[in-house]
């Protein structure tokens, strides 16, 4: 038996609704909630020295941030019914191949993440979350519109 | 009358000098009693008129050679870890969101690879001829090892701050290391020199340096003494723009710029080797007999280059301006590294003079070199010569090499200014008069050093710059137990298997023998179609 479900946060619309559709799977599944904000980050990008001395600083502000502005509001959210066991997890990285280890380590069934209406240039230059994460995934992706 | 006329040539009327003259008659003589000192030489008339052997160059590469033969060639065999470092396959999973090895290495290199590699490559072979160039690559190479030795001591002897910020280099291994061997008081007044040498070099090599010779690249892009940029006192307009830019980043605050540049840099020094292969290429039919005359040259140079010894030093002067090895610049910039071993830091900083003098610099070289323009007396010894050298292949050429310049220069003075914010709040304390004061004087220094000549402004840099390296070394050589202790070590955890890449420590995800296909429907049952969530 998978143990969870994975899914993408982004703090926008869609995102929310991706949630509240991943709620609806554990409940019928009777599987783990595990809701994961993913903070942008590439270990190849280039930074000044000053900002490498305040990264360990920059690197907790972002987390926390991420944790009460999109975290922390959904989880309150879906665990008012009280019959779902949620986690919550904030991570650096590529955004795709940071849910895609996710769900490896808590064996997910599905991944589910929203759909972010990105402009066309914008997709066709940094592809979206959602077509790497299809691309990538050892598990079945349901993308939420 | 140009910018760049000697200083020791009077004003026709004191009056009528420009503002740059007069700029450059107060800072000539100062630069002049500075560099008497530093450059204290023995002469070797029995070698050639005029030889002489600065004890400073002696004191650099005798370190770099010693830390070769005491480390048994480390910087050779780190050289296949540091890239597996940097590709980030040994990076702990946990630590996503830190400064990697790879980030690391980047700012570092960005702060280093300067106006060195391409005004200081053809000063070198201006005044060594050809075989300048041999010597710098074996300049660089011993050179990357004393960088491994003190990027080491950079990490374990970093300081965190309260609030979680990092930092490190040679005032806190000078000061803490030597504490730890029972010289607390000896460690102290070398970190207190280090700074003082380090402001001194920042505001020099690290500042006016750059600025001189951007000026000197754009002046000569846009007309030389008749264009545009030709007036009396255009380099201290250069020099205020210029200083607006560098202000705007470190006093103002405004990152996007210095982002900008940051990302601009790389790319720009990848393209720089590009066009240098292209000088190469449009004079294929010479490279052969170019490479020969590096060879012949360094060691049977013609007559008037001071004999082997004289080729030598200028070679060996040139590279450590340019890699800055042994200075302890860059265990400052390698410190904020996020890693448990120190030795880490270390394998990755032997790159770091690959990287700037054994690439960049002999690129620069072989293009001085083929094209013959450092023979040329018609372009002053300088970045003019790489720029003739780049203009052999088409007239837009010295274009492209004007902006690698300035922006080059740009991000060695950031990188620069952030070293001397580190050595003045290390001598005066964490505050805010400290940043500020530091920041505006580092920016008038910009306006200085534009519209100064060419000879007081190297004279100053170099002698700043080299002055870092007594204490630093000194240092260096009390820790050279600890560094060999740190380097075997890991080196030996790593051949036994104690450290593996991160791909194969054990993180597997537990098995997913068919469970997926039972909740998922892959299996060919009926699935329970994936909810839909109420449109809201």
């Amino acid at each position: 038996m998978s143990a969870s479900i994975i899914v993408g946060l982004d703090g926008s619309e869609a995102s929310g609704r991706a949630a509240d559709a991943a709620a609806d799977a554990a409940r019928r599944h009777d599987l783990r909630l595990v809701l994961a904000c993913v903070v942008p980050w590439s270990p190849y990008s280039f930074s000044t020295a000053e900002e490498n001395e305040r990264r360990t600083i920059d690197k907790e502000r972002e987390a926390k941030s991420a944790r009460e502005r999109v975290l922390d509001p959904a989880i309150a959210r879906l665990s008012a019914t009280g019959d779902l066991s949620i986690e919550g997890v904030v991570r650096h990285g590529h955004p795709a191949e940071t849910l895609v280890a996710l769900a490896r380590e808590h064996d997910a069934a599905w991944i589910i993440v929203g759909r972010v209406g990105q402009s066309r240039v914008r997709t066709l230059l940094f592809g979206s979350t959602p077509s790497s994460l299809i691309q990538l995934s050892p598990v079945p992706v349901l993308v939420v519109p | 009358m140009t910018v760049l006329a000697s200083p020791d040539v009077p004003a026709p009327d004191v009056l009528a000098a420009t503002f740059d003259e007069q700029v450059n008659d107060v800072f000539a003589p100062i630069s002049d009693f500075i560099t008497g000192i530093v450059f204290a030489a023995v002469p070797l008339d029995f070698i050639d008129e005029g030889v002489e052997l600065p004890l400073i160059v002696v004191w650099l590469v005798v370190a770099g050679i010693f830390f070769t033969i005491y480390l048994k060639g480390f910087q050779f065999r780190a050289f296949g870890h540091a890239i597996q470092l940097i590709k980030g396959k040994y990076d702990d999973p946990e630590d996503a969101g830190e400064v990697t090895h790879f980030q690391a290495l980047a700012t570092a290199v960005s702060g280093t690879v300067g106006l060195g590699n391409i005004a200081g490559v053809a000063v070198a072979i201006s005044l060594g001829g050809p075989g300048a160039t041999l010597w710098m690559i074996v300049a660089g190479l011993v050179g990357m090892c004393t960088k491994g030795v003190e990027c080491t001591l950079g990490v374990k002897y970093r300081r965190v701050y309260d609030d979680g910020r990092v930092s490190g280099g040679p005032m806190y291994y000078l000061s803490q290391g030597l504490k730890e061997k029972g010289k607390g008081t000896l460690g102290k007044v070398l970190a207190v020199l280090f700074c003082v040498f380090t402001l001194g070099g920042a505001v020099g090599g690290g500042n006016m340096f750059q600025a001189n010779q951007a000026f000197a690249q754009a002046q000569s892009v846009t007309g030389g003494a008749d264009g545009w940029l030709g007036f009396g006192a255009a380099g201290a307009v250069f020099g205020v723009v210029l200083a607006l830019l560098v202000g705007a980043v470190i006093i103002g605050g405004i990152r996007s710029i210095a982002r900008v540049t940051d990302k601009l840099v790389p790319f720009m020094a990848v393209f720089y080797v590009i066009a240098c292969l292209s000088v190469l290429f449009a004079n294929a039919t010479e490279i052969p007999s170019a490479l020969w005359e590096i060879l012949r040259t360094a060691f049977s140079p013609e007559a008037g280059f001071g004999g082997v010894v004289g080729v030598l030093i200028q070679g060996f002067r040139r590279a450590a301006f340019s890699n800055e090895a042994g200075l302890g610049s860059a265990a400052i910039a390698h410190s904020a590294v996020k890693t448990n071993e120190p030795a880490t830091e270390g394998h990755v900083a032997v790159l770091e003079p690959f990287i700037d003098t054994v690439v960049i610099c002999t690129m620069t070289a072989l293009a001085i070199v083929i094209t013959g323009t450092w023979a040329d007396e018609s372009s002053a010894a300088g970045v003019e010569t790489t720029s003739a050298a780049f203009e052999t292949v088409a007239g837009w050429f010295p274009i492209i090499l004007a902006v690698a310049v300035i922006l080059f220069a740009y991000s060695t003075m950031l990188a620069w200014s952030y070293y001397g914010l580190k050595a003045s709040t290390y001598l005066f304390g964490e505050s805010m008069v400290v940043d500020r004061v530091w920041k505006l004087i580092f920016c008038v220094f910009v306006v200085i050093g534009a519209s100064s000549t060419l000879d007081a402004v190297i004279g100053f840099s170099d002698s700043m710059i080299f002055l870092m390296s007594l204490p630093n070394i000194i240092g260096l050589y009390i820790l050279s137990r600890v560094v060999k202790r740190e380097l075997f070590g890991y080196r030996e955890r790593l051949a036994h298997g104690a450290l593996v890449p991160v791909a194969e420590r054990g993180i597997t995800p537990r098995p997913q023998g068919g469970s997926t296909a039972a909740t998922t429907g892959l299996d060919g049952t009926n699935p329970t179609p994936p909810p839909t969530a109420d449109p809201r």
